[in-house]
């Protein structure tokens, strides 16, 4: 039976706490031992705390956030780094994956998918393996050594690599039926090396004419290459990668995933076995168009943090949200810039000061727009108090003139209403 | 209709007291195209003639420095408004064109009107019906959705530019391809293309209908699209375009006057061919180079087969130059602004002055003043300011006399003592600068709200500002030249918001992570280390002096030790400065490898434990009491009893430290770092095997045995693992290096508590230097082949890529010293090309983050009151305010809970408790 102070407690901190803090509390209080006159005042400071950690009206959130993300940029990293364990390739991390992101790149330098598998399958490394080569985008020139020809005969030889094959999960019935469906002419195996099939090129495409043109046969070289076996489009390579996480909101476990060099969240989501609740592209448009504007959203922030992070800054997310708060909340994706958030300012002075000066200031006489003064820097340039901060206020007491103070204080005191 | 915030917002200016000039407020700027008549209507005088002077030197009438742009010469009258040049604004003036001419700025407007409209009726290619339904929508838009009614424009243009009828009159319509920035063309099937003269474009425009220009996103009212072809240009008053006279009595003018020179010479000489009716092509050509003359004043940077110069030299800089870019009137005297009342000097350390503190040297608190209005309570001690005038400090350098409306300059007052004798209440006094006046303290680059702060004056002999150390994280500052700004708030509203928001104090804690960003760094550190370990015992002699630095004046308490004399150990001296009722755990930062503690049941001493304001146990170290640490001691005491308190500590316990450190002594000697024969054998041990794996590894590469890396090629997986056999050799290398060195000299004390330099550091003094990396690559480019011409070409080998193995102690051989130079240099383009793309994307953060505000509802607004967050951070929480992100510490709770100091008072009684 908990005490009635602590009972109390317990209900204005419900009210009061966020959910998550309230949850901390109820059950670190439930570890800690204390008796209940002691559990009350924990949970009756923690409100308190928490009501005097509020931000307070006025204050200059935006600001605050662009130099807290700012500051830190000259000590981050400039470099591309592998990423974390595997080296097979690299992930542009650092000031140059930070900048593409305010940027809002239409494509990252290194576009990057991790595509989680569902439930049953957290430990199946051949279902993992499975699902990496079909996502893999394989044409014929990935399971190839070669490919001969002979100016003057139309015939084509392509040597299979049977272990670039067996990597890719390509048979040679598929490169087969590649080749069948592009229709070059006619296919023949051998029998006794069914690594190497001859395709003898049809009239259509080499005409006799062209017998002995060179850039005819290089053409059908590379259409051969190009010709598509399997996998999804824009996927360049899948890699199986352990991770951990908490297994039913238990201890970490090892789960398998795949990481994709090169994104395609639709088709991605689209295969069998992926858990799409958890796949995610760092592609911030990608994510806007298949997932939703709130996944954009997230994307932002998580590919801000694994920057940071990765230079060792330390920022608070509450920053990083209102970056892609700002850049999200019209329903589309803005650029942190003259193409987005700052050429959207309604202010002609703000967006002349901020770049291409003339052209924004004829484009506003050509339409006639007003300057209403109500930003910041449009109030900083006619010399304005802004309305920020302190600025804010609108209400202003005026007190009496006390006597024998001169007259200095007839224009002090404020100039609200 | 409108949203509450601007209906409610008053446009305030900073309040100002009556000695302050009398200033107008602007309520809103509209822009548009002024039409012909404006500009005649403007104009004071029509400049015909090139000429600038006559003979004897008086300006010409008529001339591009007629009198009638306004007065601007001493003594000079303004013909127009009979005012001397302190009042005249200046006048504009005018030049009529010989024919007219297009806007370049305006020139894609034009375009948009003359693929979109009709030729012969001027009405848009657009079915009346659906003009009216359109326009309906595009006014419905316009206001609310500004970008979805520029979309809408974007869609009529193209439907209307597609109709190659007109819906209304049923003409036939032509092609016109846009030349940028300034030729249109027509092209007829028959004759081919075709110039468009400005004369037919301008009356082609003048037939358009206000309505259709709507659809355009033109507004007709403040902008016809004929005003955007100039019929007569306008000319801007003399005070936009000075002249100075140089010493030779040579005059020299404005680029704007060259530019207007030019224009008014080829207006005349077209003026004069249309007169004495020249051949059309002569006519044309004069008018072709007048167009690009006109279009070169707007902007001298167009890209028209026309650059003015002056002298063939330098290119003019005309109109849109003086307002873009950084140094362009908008971001360089609009958005940023030079102010009066400021100083810099070079910055020096004086660890005995408040962190609240800033030195000011005589000189400079003799210069900046601070008016302070006379009343009957500070009259006599403004008398006494008076008296010792400009140059003696404290004195005053001005006085306003109220009754008599005038300002009195003391410099050129002889009679001080008078002077004095007169003030009387109501008048103001310019004082100097005086101990505990607020001002503003910066240092450059100003990337966060900490780079400017509130400093109370010291004032101080010598020639440069003094700050104390523990305020250099913030400023970011060192002593190594550095040079600080100051400026002096000088109205009671600005000062008072100094004082309450911009003071140092109110700064300890950090808003980027909810940490504290001001706390000690390296002697703070070592000297708290040594002053707090164990073995730190203190005399009562030794205890006062150390407690004398910091102000303390108390008792002691109880000595730790009493027998055989009293001895207080450095822990109980510390204590004595911490809040009674605080609790804290933690690890310190010596809390690693051999001195390891998990809890608080541990000999090593490395794992903090205060409660009841006791430093129990642990050291205090970088984690303790240093900067940029959050959930740190001084961020527990600014957060949890004010940041008062917080600068309190800092004033007091801090200046400890140091002086822990001026009675031990800390330095670094050569033998610090000196290694052993035995140790130096075994690196040159290690040296050799490892060089013998990597000659395996070259050995396998050539004989191609390299399994690569999947995705990369033998090569690259050659120096990937070659680089993973050198770096481990580096780290071997140091850890015996490390091993073998005494772990309680200064350097090490210095390095594992966090204080300066790292192990790493240290192996490389000792040890060696390791591998050089340029692009993370070892060192490969040079000569073909080889780096340098002292390697064999194709030599893979460690030295030949840029291992070093000396170290800093012994020194490096010349081609070490050329590999390290080269890693080296790496670093300071880096670090170069870093800061230019950090700092543009700042401004960019700034500029796009700048109005966002928590409203008084909670919400996160911009200044037009659109909602950009229903909560801040989805917790409201000041990141500030927080323990490093949470606002609440839960766990800290129950620890205070368990010491029963919940809920009360800290008394800082040492004997309580």
């Amino acid at each position: 039976m908990a005490s009635e102070r602590l009972e109390r407690a317990l209900e204005v901190a419900r009210r009061v706490l966020p959910p998550k803090y309230y949850q901390e509390l109820v059950e670190k209080l439930e570890a800690s031992g204390l008796d209940d006159e002691r559990k009350a005042l924990v949970a009756e400071e923690a409100v308190k705390e928490y009501q005097r950690a509020m931000v307070q009206p006025g204050e200059a959130v935006g600001t605050v956030a662009a130099q807290s993300i700012g500051e830190p940029g000259t000590q981050m990293t400039l470099r591309t780094f592998h990423y974390a364990g595997v080296r097979q390739y690299d992930v542009t991390l650092g000031l140059p994956r930070f900048i593409e992101i305010v940027d809002a790149r239409k494509e990252p330098s290194t576009p990057i998918m991790e595509v989680y598998l569902q439930k049953e399958y957290w430990f199946d490394e051949e279902k993992a393996k499975e699902i990496a080569r079909r996502l893999e985008y394989t044409v014929i020139n990935n399971v190839i050594s070669k490919i001969e020809w002979d100016l003057g005969l139309p015939t084509f030889k392509i040597y299979l690599d049977p272990e670039f094959m067996k990597d890719k999960g390509v048979t040679v019935d598929m490169v087969i039926s590649a080749l069948k469906k592009a229709k070059l002419g006619e296919i023949l195996v051998d029998d006794d090396n069914p690594y190497v099939i001859t395709l003898e090129v049809s009239e259509k495409h080499i005409r006799p004419q062209d017998v002995w043109n060179v850039a005819v046969y290089r053409s059908i070289e590379a259409k051969i290459r190009k010709l598509y076996l399997k996998g999804v489009k824009g996927i360049k390579k899948a890699i199986i990668q352990r991770d951990e996480v908490e297994v039913d909101g238990e201890k970490k476990e090892a789960i398998v995933k795949i990481i994709t060099e090169g994104t395609n969240l639709e088709e991605a989501l689209r295969i069998k076995g992926v858990d799409h609740t958890k796949t995610i592209s760092n592609n911030i448009h990608e994510v806007a168009r298949v997932l939703g504007i709130e996944a954009a959203r997230n994307v932002i922030i998580n590919e801000m943090i694994k920057v940071l992070s990765d230079s060792g800054l330390d920022v608070d997310i509450r920053h990083l949200m209102l970056v892609a708060d700002q850049m999200t909340w019209p329903g589309y994706v803005r650029q942190i810039g003259r193409q987005g958030v700052v050429g959207d300012k309604q202010s002609v002075l703000a967006r002349a000061a901020f770049e291409i000066t003339a052209k924004n200031l004829f484009d506003a006489a050509a339409r006639g727009e007003v300057e209403k003064f109500l930003g910041v820097t449009e109030t900083i340039i006619a010399g304005l108090v802004a309305p920020v901060g302190t600025g804010l206020v609108l209400v202003g007491l005026k007190p009496p003139a006390r006597q024998g103070l001169g007259d200095g204080g007839e224009d002090g005191g404020g100039g609200g209403e | 209709m409108e949203n509450p915030r601007l209906a409610a917002r008053i446009l305030r200016p900073a309040v100002r007291p009556y000695y302050m000039r009398e200033q107008y407020v602007v309520d809103s700027i509209h822009f548009g195209v002024l039409s012909p008549n404006d500009i005649r209507k403007m104009a004071k005088t029509t400049v015909v003639t090139p000429q600038l002077y006559d003979t004897d030197g008086s300006p010409v009438p008529g001339g591009p420095r007629d009198p009638h742009f306004g007065a601007l010469e001493p003594g000079e009258r303004c013909p127009v408004c009979g005012n001397d040049r302190t009042e005249c604004p200046g006048h504009f003036g005018k030049i009529d064109l010989a024919r007219p001419v297009i806007h370049p700025y305006y020139s894609e407007y034009i375009r948009d009107v003359l693929q979109t409209t009709c030729r012969s009726c001027g009405r848009i290619r657009i079915p009346p019906k659906r003009v009216e339904y359109l326009l309906k929508i595009h006014r419905r838009l316009r206001n609310r959705w500004p970008k979805l009614a520029r979309a809408l424009e974007k869609q009529i243009k193209e439907e209307a530019s597609k109709n190659s009828e007109c819906p209304h009159c049923g003409a036939r319509q032509v092609k016109i391809r846009f030349e940028k920035p300034l030729f249109f063309y027509v092209y007829d099937p028959k004759e081919g293309e075709r110039l468009l003269n400005p004369v037919i474009v301008r009356g082609w425009l003048e037939t358009t209908h206000n309505e259709d220009l709507e659809l355009l996103g033109l507004d007709p009212k403040r902008a016809r699209p004929e005003w955007m072809v100039l019929t007569t240009l306008p000319v801007p008053p003399l005070a936009v375009r000075p002249s100075i006279t140089l010493e030779t009595a040579m005059r020299s003018e404005d680029d704007l006057t060259h530019a207007i020179i030019d224009i008014v010479k080829r207006n005349e000489k077209l003026k004069q061919e249309v007169h004495s009716g020249s051949p059309d092509n002569i006519v044309e050509m004069h008018w072709f180079t007048l167009q690009l003359s006109i279009a070169a004043y707007i902007d001298n940077e167009l890209n028209i087969p026309l650059v003015l110069t002056q002298r063939r030299k330098r290119p003019l800089k005309t109109l849109a130059m003086r307002l873009k870019g950084k140094e362009g009137r908008f971001r360089g005297n609009l958005s940023g602004k030079r102010v009066n009342y400021s100083a810099r000097t070079v910055i020096s350390p004086d660890p005995m002055i408040s962190v609240n503190e800033v030195g000011v040297p005589e000189d400079i608190a003799k210069i900046l003043t601070v008016p302070v209005v006379v009343t009957r309570y500070n009259i006599e001690e403004l008398r006494k300011l008076v008296m010792n005038g400009p140059f003696k400090w404290p004195g005053a350098t001005h006085i306003y006399k109220k009754r008599q409306g005038v300002k009195i300059d003391l410099r050129f007052k002889t009679d001080l003592k008078g002077a004095a004798a007169e003030l009387e209440p109501g008048d103001v006094v310019e004082r100097h600068l005086m101990d505990g006046d607020i001002v503003l303290f910066n240092r450059q680059p100003s990337l966060h709200r900490m780079s400017i702060m509130g400093h109370r004056v010291r004032v101080m002999p010598g020639k440069t500002f003094r700050l104390n150390l523990l305020v250099c994280p913030p400023y970011n500052a060192d002593f190594d030249g550095d040079e600080m700004n100051l400026h002096v708030p000088r109205l009671e509203e600005a000062r008072a918001e100094a004082e309450e928001l911009l003071l140092v104090e109110k700064h300890i804690l950090t808003p980027r992570y909810g940490g504290p960003i001001i706390g000690g760094r390296q002697d703070y550190i070592s000297g708290a280390y040594l002053l707090t370990i164990k073995t730190s015992l203190f005399t009562r002699e030794e205890a006062s002096r150390l407690l004398a630095v910091a102000g303390y004046e108390g008792d002691l308490g109880e000595p730790a030790i009493l027998k055989p004399r009293p001895l207080w150990t450095g822990k109980q001296l510390v204590s004595l400065f911490l809040p009674r009722t605080m609790v804290y755990r933690g690890k310190a930062k010596v809390n690693a490898g051999e001195l390891s503690c998990d809890g608080p049941e541990c000999f090593n001493d490395s794992f903090i434990v205060i409660r009841h304001g006791r430093l129990l146990e642990g050291v205090f170290d970088k984690n303790a009491i240093g900067a940029e640490q959050p959930k740190n001691v001084i961020h527990l005491i600014a957060r949890d009893y004010g940041h008062g308190r917080g600068r309190e500590t800092l004033d007091t316990m801090y200046k400890m430290f140091i002086r822990m450190l001026e009675m031990r002594g800390l330095t670094m000697t050569y033998s610090d770092v000196e290694i052993s024969g035995e140790a130096r054998k075994r690196i040159r041990e290690l040296v050799d095997e490892y060089y013998r794996r990597v000659e395996d590894l070259v050995e396998r590469y050539r004989r191609g045995e390299i399994e690569p890396i999947p995705g990369k090629t033998a090569e690259e997986t050659l120096e990937l693992e070659i680089m993973n056999v050198l770096d481990e050799l580096r780290s071997k290398a140091g850890e015996v290096a490390v091993g073998d060195l005494d772990p309680f000299n200064d350097v090490f004390i210095m390095a594992k508590t966090g204080a300066r330099g790292s192990d790493l550091n240290i192996a490389q003094m000792a040890a060696m230097l390791g591998q050089q990396t340029v692009r993370g690559q070892r060192v490969h480019r040079g000569f073909r082949g080889r780096v340098l011409a002292h390697f064999k070409p194709g030599d893979l080998g460690p030295r030949a890529r840029g291992f070093v193995e000396g170290n800093f102690r012994d020194g490096l051989s010349p081609t070490e010293v050329f590999m390290h130079a080269v890693a080296g240099r790496e670093g300071l383009v880096d670090t170069a090309v870093k800061t230019s793309q950090s700092g543009y994307m700042q401004r960019r953060l700034i500029n796009a983050l700048i109005d966002l505000i928590v409203d008084y509802d909670g919400t996160v607004r911009d200044s037009t009151g659109k909602i950009i967050q229903f909560t801040y951070g989805e917790d409201g929480v000041d990141p500030m305010l927080s323990y490093h992100g949470k606002a609440v510490d839960i766990d800290l709770l129950i620890e205070k809970a368990k010491a029963d100091v919940l809920g009360r008072e800290d008394g800082n009684d040492p004997g309580a408790s």
